[in-house]
């Protein structure tokens, strides 16, 4: 399993490429997730993400530990970027490979459902009427529960 | 000593993104340094939505601490 934090861009292929999957993988599921250009009716001219360095990769780590026990996957990758982004910029990429396909994207569900309620990630959005931290994800408040206490 | 670390809209709220203090019987739990912090700030912050981890992992307001731990606290992610 890769776990990767940074502030640089990255191309999900390139990336995919460098991961050896085996000859075992009958599916490979990969979710990227972007900055998007509008957020609560306002345009978003740019985002800031913060982290805690350190945290982020353990966390991310144990979630994908956890991933790979509940589901059986064969492998992940897990790439998160932080620092100042642009709208359409790829914030995160989740891969998972496994044998059949239920499994890979059970497992990217959980990767990225997780590490949206888990990893001490911070966004800060700029507006046109300035700045400001984001407090929800809207998809959240749907889906997954707090995973911690 | 226990190094205390504030992320984010804490940090800005507080004022603070770092501190040590020695550790002491006054600082034995996560809830008793997060007193401290406020003592610290003159603040006196709803403690609801804050979330706390000890040495990179989380944590509740009754973990205990121990000398040489990092205690950081900060407000609910929102990565991905």
């Amino acid at each position: 399993m890769r776990i990767k934090v940074q502030s640089a861009d990255f191309d999900p292929q390139t990336e995919i490429a460098q991961m050896h999957s085996g000859a075992a993988a009958g599916a490979e599921v990969t979710f990227i997730g972007l900055v998007r250009e509008h957020s609560d009716n306002s345009q978003i001219l740019a985002l800031h993400i913060e982290h805690y360095p350190g945290m982020t990769e353990r966390e991310l780590e144990r979630i994908g530990a956890e991933a790979a026990a509940r589901f059986g996957i064969l492998d992940a990758l897990i790439i998160h970027r932080y620092g100042p982004l642009q709208p359409t910029d790829r914030i995160v990429q989740v891969s998972v490979w496994s044998q059949h396909r239920a499994a890979a994207f059970d497992a990217c569900r959980y990767l990225i459902d997780a590490l949206k309620t888990r990893a001490p990630f911070w966004k800060r959005e700029i507006t046109p009427a300035g700045e400001r931290w984001v407090t929800d994800c809207p998809g959240c408040r749907t889906g997954q529960a707090h995973l911690h206490g | 000593m226990i190094k205390i670390r504030l992320f984010a809209s804490l940090r800005e709220n507080l004022g603070l993104s770092e501190l040590e203090l020695p550790a002491s019987d006054a600082h034995t739990c996560v809830a008793d340094v997060w007193a401290a912090v406020q003592a610290h700030c003159n603040a006196s912050l709803n403690q609801s939505h804050v979330l706390a981890a000890v040495n990179m992992t989380y944590a509740n307001m009754d973990a205990l601490v121990q000398d040489g731990d990092e205690i950081a606290f900060f407000p609910p992610v929102t990565g991905g």
